[in-house]
This record gives C-alpha cells, structure tokens and sequence, in this order.
C-alpha cells in the first residue's frame, strides 16, 4: 500500500534515508539541503533509524568521515549543496577512486561569487568528472525514487562507486506536492542489505585503501574506472525494471516526452522539463511537432542511446541551468559530442538558463520553440550559445 | 472552476501564510487531486511582504515556476494593498480574499475590480484575536478560501488542520484555530 502524502523534496528523501536506515551518516548543513539532513537528524535521535550520524565541521570533513566508515565496511550517506560540494571535491575523487559506493543527495544551488543560495546545476556539473554516478531528478518522486534506486545501483557488486542523486534547490527542496511513498518494508526489501566489499573492519584480512600507484600501474587503475562505468547504464535499466514493479513508475536513462514523431526538440535537466512538457502541448495543439528528452542519468551519460533518440529531429536546443564561461553549457557539450557520430542528426544551439534561481517561465520555453521552428525552416543560426531571458 | 486551481496568496512574513498554503496543499489531497504549495523565497523577515503558491489539479502538475495568472488572490495583509500590486496576472474572472476591516464594496472599488471578478472580505484579524488571542489570521482566512472556492468541505478541512496543528500547538491553540476557520468560513462576505 502507497502512502500519498503532501511534502517537500527534502522532506520526501530524508524520508527515503530512513526507510533505508543506513549505518553511517555525516551531516553538515548548508541551503538549500540544511532541512534534509535536520530531518534525519531528528530520526536519529528519535531512535527511527539505527544510523551513527557524524556531526562535522566542514563537508571536507563530512565526506572523509564518510570514506572512513564506507572503507570501514558500513553502507553510509550524507547530502549537500553548492560550496558544500565544492569544498568536497578532493574527496569525492577519493570515494570514487577508492570504489566506495557513498549515496549523497546533492540539493542544486549556486555557487559563489556573488554569493547566491538559489537552485542552478553549476554544483553537480563542477562534479561531473569526479567519477561519481549522477541522477537527476525532475521531482520530488523522482528524488524519492532516484535515491531508493541509488543504492541498488552504487552498491552493486560489479558497480562499487559513489551516487550523487540531483534535485533542484528551493524549487523542488522546498516546494510540497503530491508524492506517493513506498512502505518501509517494500524499501528495505528492495535496497536488501548492505553486501561488505573488502571491508577495513574485517581485521583478519588486512587490507589498504587508496596507497600510492606510481606510473607502473596508475593509468591502468583509471582505465578499470572507466571499464566499470561502461557497466552502470545496464544495472541502471536492471534497477529501473525491478522498481517499477515494486512502484509502478518506470525510470529509464533518459525520458522523453512526444519526441518520437518530433521535429523540434528541447534537451533539459530537472525541475524545468516539467515546465517544458506543458508549453510543448501548447505547440502540439498548434500542430508543432515539439518533444523533449530529460537525462537522467549524466555519469555516464547514454552517448549512443541519446544520439538515437534525437537524430530524427530538425533542431534540438539544449539547456543549461549551469555554464562553463568561455565554452558551451555542459549538457550541451555532452549531446553534440553524442551526436556527432550519428548519421543524420539535428541543427544544435544552447541555451543557458535560469541562473542562480532565476525562474524559468512558459514563455521562455515559448520563445526557444520558436526560434528552433525558424531554425529548422532555414534561418540561419546566429550564435551557437546564447543566455535566454537576461535582462539588458 | 476550472481544471487546475492557481492561488497566490500575499502576506506578511510572521503571519503564517507561508503554513497556510501547505495547509491548504494537504487538505486538497484528498480525492487523488495534485498539489503544489510553495513560497518565493527571498530575505525573510517578519513583517516583509511576502508571496506564497498553490495549485490543485485532477491532472499531474508539472508546471514548477511561479502562479503567473491566479484564480484566487488571498492577502493576508490588507495594507500590503496599497504598497504591492496584487492583482498583478489575475484573469478576468479572479476571486479575491482580502483580510480587512472594511466591505467588499470599498475594497473593490479600490481593486478596481472588473465586472467578472469577485471581491470577498473577512475580518480575519479580529476572529483570530477573538478566538486565539494572536493576530495570526491564517487560520481564518484559510476558511474563507474554502469557502469562496468549495474546493473542500469545511469539515474535511477542520480535520485536516486538527491533524497538522496537532503535532505542534496545544489542545488550546487547535481549538481556538479550529473556532477561527470556521468563523472565517461563514463570515465571508462578497462585495
């Protein structure tokens, strides 16, 4: 029996947190996370989960503890945002390069200067390369159900990485809808427990995370980093398979919305694809061929996959909530080099948008149909990236 | 009404408006309707104006930006009339709710209110005073969205607010909030 239930998104995966009830969880508050983890905070010391909740003083130092208790042998998580991520950095490459499989909620925010605490994707996207796995999710289900996913697919015994599970800061954090929560048991059943890999803590077989490699050996380390990524996109499907029939939602690599039949197309992240939906009915009822596709999974991002999916198409826009000043969005990066092998594939331009919580309204979905529907009549395109709704 | 409801309420930051549309998102889900209940977030600080959201569906929502044409406007604050403009977006046919002292005639008037628009007044303030001795006027005005709107049962509403206040406030306080929605719920008045 689902419960419906009218809560936040950091209320429903703290919520996910505790039906998991994991061993170890480092907590440090930062905007727009500070309320998930003050939940599972209270679970804690209400005695509803059974987790050791490390109280640090940095995310630096959230993330090392982290490391020591996964290495130690226990299934551990923490969350974040923003400066929190990017203090985090050197050990997120030392989770990932030390096969930790860490699950960590990243709420999205801004990142500093000028000091913002509004939701855009620049956090994560600083993080792609990091070797962390990353969903992303458009709402407050997909967080919930992304998060019970996470643990299946990190944990598994030919997986072993970290998760990152995105969602939008403030828009989706702290906004309460409609979700339907999984039974405690159902999600315990389906996460199963925890598998030791190695563990530090089994004392009669000594063992060292994270030596030194020198050049013997260290490039071939990297590549079977590479090597177990290729393998994620299969579990991810595995996963997805087994949740919908415990849930009834299905999950894929990526959604996509009336895009089969599409000629024009919007490529776009989280909480602004659902907004995106509803202006591609408008067109739709003016007989535009619009349609979208929403990654879901960006590391590793579904090159080929992708590339099928959108190569019929005339004109595809891709939107970054996030930029790389100086080169294109990063989604965008992501799909041309997707594209670029395929036979026939669409003219391309990028959008960045909605910067440090800048709204993403209707009309400026409205305004990029249009200009993709001139695009894919002929008009020549007149600069490739272009910031959408920037004031003058 | 119309398939999605849209609300946008204006407030004062301290005057609940902000738990007054999540009241309202969790009483509305009932039935399988959807829900979305959120505030624009900016400094927050007592007295500061402030704007809150709703919309309620039979269909799934998937719009995540703020109410830009509501079908309902609710302020909580009715001297946030003369310093903010409230019926900025609001369609021709736009039910208001305005906390005041006044009749709806004059607040129409002063709305400049179109011929298909409804102007309703409550004196929210003065019920929550009376009934809970704080000028909290969320509760009141929550019964008088109802009201106007029939988007709910006063009783189911009651009961939901018995639920949600009953994790945090004293028997007193429910009591004296559930006295307040019921007052706000009959002593509604259109203009």
């Amino acid at each position: 029996m689902t419960q419906v239930v009218a809560v936040t998104g950091n209320e429903a995966v703290a919520n996910a947190l505790r039906q998991i009830n994991p061993d170890v969880c480092g907590i440090y508050p930062i905007t727009p996370q500070t309320d998930m983890m003050q939940r599972f905070a209270s679970y804690v010391s209400d005695g509803k989960v059974d987790t050791e909740a490390i109280l640090v003083e940095s995310e630096h130092s959230s993330m090392s503890a982290c490391i020591g208790a996964a290495a130690a042998g226990g299934r551990v998580v923490t969350a974040t945002s923003s400066q929190g991520l990017a203090l985090m950095w050197e050990m997120l490459h030392i989770a990932s390069g030390d096969r930790l499989p860490i699950i960590m909620p990243v709420v999205n925010r801004a990142l500093s200067a000028p000091l913002n605490i509004h939701g855009d994707h620049s956090d994560a996207m600083g993080a792609r390369d990091t070797g962390w796995i990353q969903l992303w999710s458009e709402n407050g289900q997909e967080a919930y159900d992304n998060t019970i996913q996470a643990f299946r697919i990190g944990e598994h015994m030919d997986i072993r990485l970290p998760v990152m599970i995105c969602l939008d800061g403030f828009i989706i954090s702290h906004s309460i809808e409609r979700i339907e929560y999984l039974e405690d048991a159902e999600v315990q059943n389906f996460v199963g427990p925890y598998k030791n890999f190695l563990p530090l803590l089994d004392l009669d077989k000594p063992k060292s995370y994270g030596p030194l490699i020198l050049p013997d050996l260290y490039h071939e380390y990297k590549k079977a980093q590479h090597e177990v990524m290729a393998k994620v996109t299969d579990v991810v499907l595995d996963v997805a398979k087994d949740f919908e029939k415990m849930s009834g939602r299905s999950y894929g690599l990526f959604e996509t919305y009336k895009l089969d039949d599409a000629d024009i197309a919007i490529v776009i992240l989280n909480s602004a694809a659902g907004t995106t939906k509803d202006v591609i009915d408008e067109f739709r009822a003016k007989g535009v061929k619009a349609g979208l596709l929403k990654p879901r999974l960006f590391r590793p991002f579904p090159y080929r996959k992708i590339a099928d999916a959108l190569q019929h198409t005339k004109a595809v826009c891709v939107m970054d909530r996030a930029d790389s000043f100086g080169g294109y969005g990063p989604l965008f990066m992501e799909i041309v080099s997707a594209l670029y092998h395929a036979k026939d594939k669409p003219l391309l331009m990028n959008k960045i948008y909605g910067l440090g919580g800048r709204d993403y309204l209707p009309e400026h979905a409205e305004t990029v149909f249009s200009e993709l529907i001139e695009l894919a009549n002929g008009s020549p395109l007149k600069n490739v990236k272009e910031y959408l709704g920037a004031r003058e | 009404m119309s398939e999605t409801l849209e609300l946008r309420w204006h407030g004062r930051g301290g005057q609940g408006t902000v738990t007054a549309a999540k009241v309202l998102a969790d009483t509305c889900l009932s039935g399988g309707r959807h829900v979305q209940a959120f505030p624009e977030y900016g400094p927050e600080r007592a007295g500061a104006p402030l704007r809150a959201y709703n919309r309620i569906s039979s269909k799934e929502l998937r719009m995540h930006c703020p109410v830009l044409s509501p079908n309902l406007i609710a302020v909580v604050d009715a001297t946030l009339i003369d310093s903010v403009n409230i019926s900025e977006g609001a369609k021709e046919d736009s039910l208001f709710v305005i906390n005041t002292t006044k009749d709806p005639g004059e607040i129409r008037e002063k709305l400049s209110a179109s011929p298909k628009q409804k102007v309703f007044t409550v004196d929210a303030t003065k019920i929550a005073l009376e009934c809970f001795g704080r000028a909290l006027p969320n509760s009141p005005m929550l019964g008088a969205v109802c009201k106007v709107t029939g988007i709910v049962s006063l009783d189911h509403l009651l009961d939901d607010i018995r639920k949600s206040f009953g994790k945090k406030f004293s028997q007193k306080i429910i009591d004296g909030n559930i006295e307040a929605t019921k007052r706000g719920y009959e002593e509604v008045k259109e203009g």
